[in-house]
């Protein structure tokens, strides 16, 4: 495979190389992953970067997301405008975040994003709740799920002000050696 | 409404109020920071021209706090007054700081700073206890300058501009920032011109030292990246990988995963042998022995004697003399034939180092991944948080198919119920009666496990020796194929039997019944193995006095190699196949049998071993091996594809890789090198075949080198003295044994210390969170005394107020939520109240 592709020029895909966890070859795949979303929406020619959005309802039909039942947030913390509708650029960091290579504190950080579904920087007892619906897709009852919440907060509330700040996170992530590999999305 | 603003504060000077504490209108005096950061923020704010949203009660949820600790008693309960109370909880840092992307950029500037002043984070003892520790992160309250987000930004950038390339691409990934701005900072950062190594400040002793290091081990970091890359790039697996992490989840895939590692480490293991043994010796074949080679016939695939006798597969082929020696002075009257002048190749000293470099270098692979591994899965207190872990941690997001992804939310929603039930569960201590049924039905059943095991010991050795009491002849070498069809059987059928005995005992912990089975199955394995190592290198020997026995072993070890790879297929089709046919069938359930992930994982180490075991032999085993991990691969695949489900059981992935990687390094390669070096210390090697052939063990090729080297001259007379005073010698052992015992301890020390740090610094934590509690509280009461005695309202109708570009939206200031974006406080505004 040679070098010759005019999607985008080599100063964007140096960039790209850079600024994500992915080479060049990746890079041009995941293109060709978000083109095929939107055909007529995406162009085949990026050197110009034109503001193209592909809106949510297509990246949520995703295989790989499709079935995540937190990809309406995922979609909603990558994007520009939080709310869903994703550029190239979202799209690749994204992706870039949820790769193999991505750093713990990097992922714990978009991780605390996500599960923070009112967006005030703190996870609190609602958010908590909702997480855990939709984890279990609404099969515990509300007893269930508020218990399950308070011990959570019991768990990891460091400083004990009912919630969970960016650092009461990331000292829990610490702890869970698996967090790397759930963490993960292959594409 | 352009009314001017005549807010005056009337603060009731109570008599209460004299001299205890500050005012908190008297912010300066209370934190030098907070009172920074809420200028900055009012600055910026003021640029910005933000509104004060208001949230309906519902999103925001500080009312369905259900936590029955103190939640904040500030948001909640002030409902009708006190939106100054709220404006300056809303403006507090610890709001701010976590979303801001100024903060984010502050953070990495420091970061980078700290990098390159090395200083870590300050000494505890030195920091008061009012500072917070996300500040302290942050460094602002150490910074007296408290500069604006545009100049951290150009600091930031500046700092990046003089790191190296691969530092700053290292640093620019790690960040939490969108591309956008990752890409405005990297074309920010690359000046004309280039990296500026030179960058003076004040450093430390020796700056060059630091930067020779951070190279290094960014080099080896990149190299690491770029092997670890390479692999990843074996494109038709990037695609099976994904499927099967798609449909059955991380825990299965660590399988495979483990699989390709051994494969890495095969492919390290066999590319010395081949440059340095098996391609030199092809180069020069030796003479043929006399005699006719027997014609190929289907057999020697799998006993791997016959035709693959005398080639370079096996020991016996290579010759124990020096290749390519320029021609001796010619006899009288003979003459010299010549040769092509080239480097003499010693076959015996090349033969044991090659074997020794790889072993070496494997050791080093399999130690480093090893200790990385570790790294990454054992945490100071991990046991505990099991709820938040469950929470947060316990969705893969790598599952892709529906039905894995029902069964992933089954699975999660039976372990928070169990979870949620041992809570709830008082654990009655048991009776005296049922603690010595436990113990005793536990007693029993390792007695048995271990009593099979013995068995099928005795039952290897009985026929071991029987197999030495009827030697086989050349015609009947199908016969030789008994001794590695019983092994594999009794490899085969003891695990199903371990498992019927553990039904027996019901575990409480999925984790440690997967634990004992390991434990049970390795104890197995490795016992049959060394009695097989006894066999070959004690009987084996002796038995075959003059003939090639190094050949017999290796071909053993082929045809164990190649009997286990055709019972891991028998044991695949009858295993799952034929119990997922007679599940469906006969007993009409839908469950398809669980993929057996330590059963298997054992395998590949048994494998792994016995082509580490059988490297000195027979150099190609490696080779023979790779081809069978790819077989395995592709046959285990599809098996589990059509046959399996995930486990039910949630797996600790990580924790268990750890362990493969142990297992595969301790009993298991450490055997291996035990194995070879009693076979080359101290086994008398055979006298008819072989690069030893003349010596009295294969390590004196070596000592005889060594005794060369010291007559050739004084050039190279520090090899002969490295070899006595140190390889020789026993004293240098234990001086390293005892420094690596020192470092050990000094370690396990340092471990100590941390986790009193931790519980130090929990401490703290939640001491700051009860001194914030107290000090809304406070600012809560003096803003409703203050309320109470002012006369005119006017500071509970914010909406009349038109500061300078602040819009307070919604006429409702009697709810306020605790999830405003941001607000800012106007220090001069609140004097003026």
């Amino acid at each position: 495979m040679g070098n010759k592709q005019t999607v985008f020029t080599h100063e964007q895909l140096e960039t790209y190389q850079d600024c994500t966890f992915f080479t060049r070859k990746e890079i041009m795949r995941l293109f060709y992953r978000y083109q095929d979303l939107a055909p007529q929406l995406v162009p085949l020619d990026y050197t110009s970067c034109p503001d193209v959005k592909v809106p949510y309802e297509l990246i949520g039909s995703m295989p790989e997301l499709k079935d995540n039942p937190f990809r309406q947030r995922i979609a909603q913390v990558f994007s520009e405008d939080g709310d869903g509708h994703m550029t190239l650029d979202n799209f690749l960091d994204m992706f870039s975040v949820m790769s193999e290579m991505a750093p713990r504190d990097l992922k714990a950080y978009y991780a605390f994003k996500i599960y923070d579904f009112n967006n005030d920087g703190y996870i609190c007892a609602w958010d908590l709740e909702q997480t855990v619906t939709k984890l279990t897709r609404g099969e515990l009852s509300a007893e269930e799920v508020s218990l399950v919440c308070e011990k959570v907060l019991d768990e990891a509330d460091g400083d004990h002000d009912g919630r969970l700040s960016l650092e009461d996170f990331q000292n829990m992530i610490l702890r869970a050696p698996d967090f790397l590999s759930t963490f993960h999305i292959r594409i | 409404m352009a009314q001017p603003l005549n807010f005056v504060l009337n603060v009731a000077e109570t008599p209460e109020d004299h001299g205890q504490e500050p005012s908190p209108y008297d912010e300066s005096e209370v934190h030098d920071s907070f009172h920074q950061l809420i200028q900055e923020q009012s600055q910026w704010v003021a640029e910005e021209g933000l509104e004060l949203q208001q949230r309906e009660p519902g999103a925001g949820g500080p009312e369905t706090s259900g936590s029955g600790q103190q939640a904040l008693p500030g948001p909640e309960d002030a409902l009708v007054h006190s939106t100054a109370t709220l404006r300056i909880l809303a403006s507090m840092p610890s709001r701010t700081i976590g979303r801001s992307r100024g903060a984010v950029i502050c953070q990495y500037y420091n970061r980078s700073v700290r990098l390159r002043r090395r200083v870590s984070r300050p000494e505890l003892k030195g920091v008061g206890r009012s500072a917070r520790p996300s500040l302290r992160l942050y460094d602002l309250e150490l910074d007296p300058a408290a500069l604006q987000e545009e100049e951290k930004r150009f600091l930031l950038v500046k700092e990046l501009q003089g790191l190296p390339v691969a530092q700053r691409d290292h640093m620019l990934r790690g960040m939490p920032l969108g591309l956008a701005e990752k890409r405005c900072l990297r074309e920010e950062s690359q000046t004309p011109t280039g990296k500026q190594r030179g960058r003076q400040g004040p450093r430390g002793l020796f700056p060059c030292c630091g930067r020779l290091r951070d190279a290094c081990v960014l080099a080896l970091h990149s190299l690491g990246l770029g092997l670890l890359a390479g692999l990843h790039a074996l494109r038709p697996w990037r695609y099976a990988l994904k499927q099967i992490g798609g449909q059955f989840g991380s825990s299965v895939l660590s399988y495979f995963l483990f699989l390709k590692t051994l494969l890495a480490f095969n492919a390290l293991l066999l590319l010395p042998l081949l440059a340095f043994i098996v391609g030199v010796q092809a180069a020069f074949p030796p003479p043929a022995p006399p005699g006719s080679a027997p014609s190929f016939t289907g057999l020697e695939l799998l006993t791997g004697g016959g035709r693959f006798t005398h080639t370079v597969m096996y020991y016996g082929y290579y010759s124990n003399s020096t290749l390519n020696q320029p021609c001796a002075p010619p006899l009288a009257g003979g003459q010299c034939s010549r040769e092509a002048a080239g480097l003499p190749y010693s076959m015996p000293l090349a033969y044991l180092f090659t074997v020794g470099l790889a072993f070496f270098i494997t050791c080093i692979t399999l130690v480093y991944s090893m200790s990385h591994s570790f790294g990454e899965s054992y945490r100071v207190g991990s046991t505990s948080g099991v709820h938040a872990v469950t929470v947060f941690c316990s969705w893969d997001h790598k599952v892709t198919q529906r039905r894995a992804s029902r069964l992933q939310h089954d699975n999660i929603r039976t372990h928070l119920k169990e979870l949620l039930a041992e809570w709830q569960r008082r654990r009655g201590s048991r009776s005296a009666c049922g603690r010595l049924r436990w113990v005793a039905v536990r007693g029993l059943v390792w007695l048995l496990s271990l009593g099979t095991t013995l068995g099928c010991t005795v039952a290897v050795y009985a026929f071991s020796e029987l197999m030495i009491k009827s030697p086989v002849s050349a015609e009947q070498e199908g016969a030789l194929l008994a001794l590695p069809v019983v092994v594999c059987l009794l490899n085969l059928g003891a695990p199903y039997l371990f498992r019927c005995l553990a039904a027996l005992e019901r575990h409480d912990s999925p984790v440690l019944e997967v634990y004992v089975a390991v434990c049970r199955n390795l104890i197995l394995k490795m016992v049959i193995l060394g009695i097989l190592c006894y066999h070959w290198l004690g009987r084996r020997v002796g038995a075959l006095k003059d003939q090639c026995w190094e050949n017999f072993v290796g071909q053993e070890l082929y045809r164990l190699v190649v009997l286990d790879f055709i019972f891991v297929l028998l044991d695949t089709l009858f295993g799952e196949l034929v119990w997922r046919l007679i599940s469906e069938k006969q007993l009409k359930r839908r469950e398809k049998p669980e993929f057996d992930i330590a059963g298997n994982v054992l395998e590949l180490i048994y494998g792994q071993t016995l082509t580490w075991l059988g490297v000195l032999f027979s150099p190609l085993l490696p080779a023979i091996q790779i081809v069978k991990l790819l077989l395995v691969f592709y046959v285990k695949k599809t098996s589990l594809m059509a046959n399996c489900q995930a486990p039910r059981r949630p797996w600790l992935a990580s924790h268990m890789s750890t362990v493969f990687i142990t297992l595969l390094c301790f009993p298991s390669f450490l055997g291996a090198a035990i194995f070879l070096c009693f076979a080359v210390w101290r086994v008398k090697p055979s006298s008819t075949c072989g690069p030893f052939r003349n010596l009295d063990s294969m390590y004196e090729a070596g000592k005889v080198w060594v005794r060369h080297l010291e007559e050739a001259g004084p050039r190279v007379s520090w090899l002969p003295w490295v070899h006595r005073y140190l390889v020789e010698n026993t004293f240098p052992v234990y001086l390293v044994s005892a420094l690596l015992l020192a470092v050990i301890y000094l370690h396990i020390q340092v471990v100590k210390g941390q986790r009193r740090v931790i519980c130090l610094l929990k401490e703290q934590i939640s001491n700051e969170g009860e001194d914030k509690v107290f000090l809304i509280n406070k600012l809560h009461s003096v803003y409703e005394r203050k309320e109470r005695s002012s006369p005119v309202g006017t500071d509970a109708s914010p909406g009349l107020s038109s500061p300078s570009r602040l819009e307070l939206e919604g006429g409702q200031p009697g709810l306020p939520s605790a999830r405003t974006h941001c607000c800012a406080v106007y220090p001069h505004r609140v004097d003026n109240l």
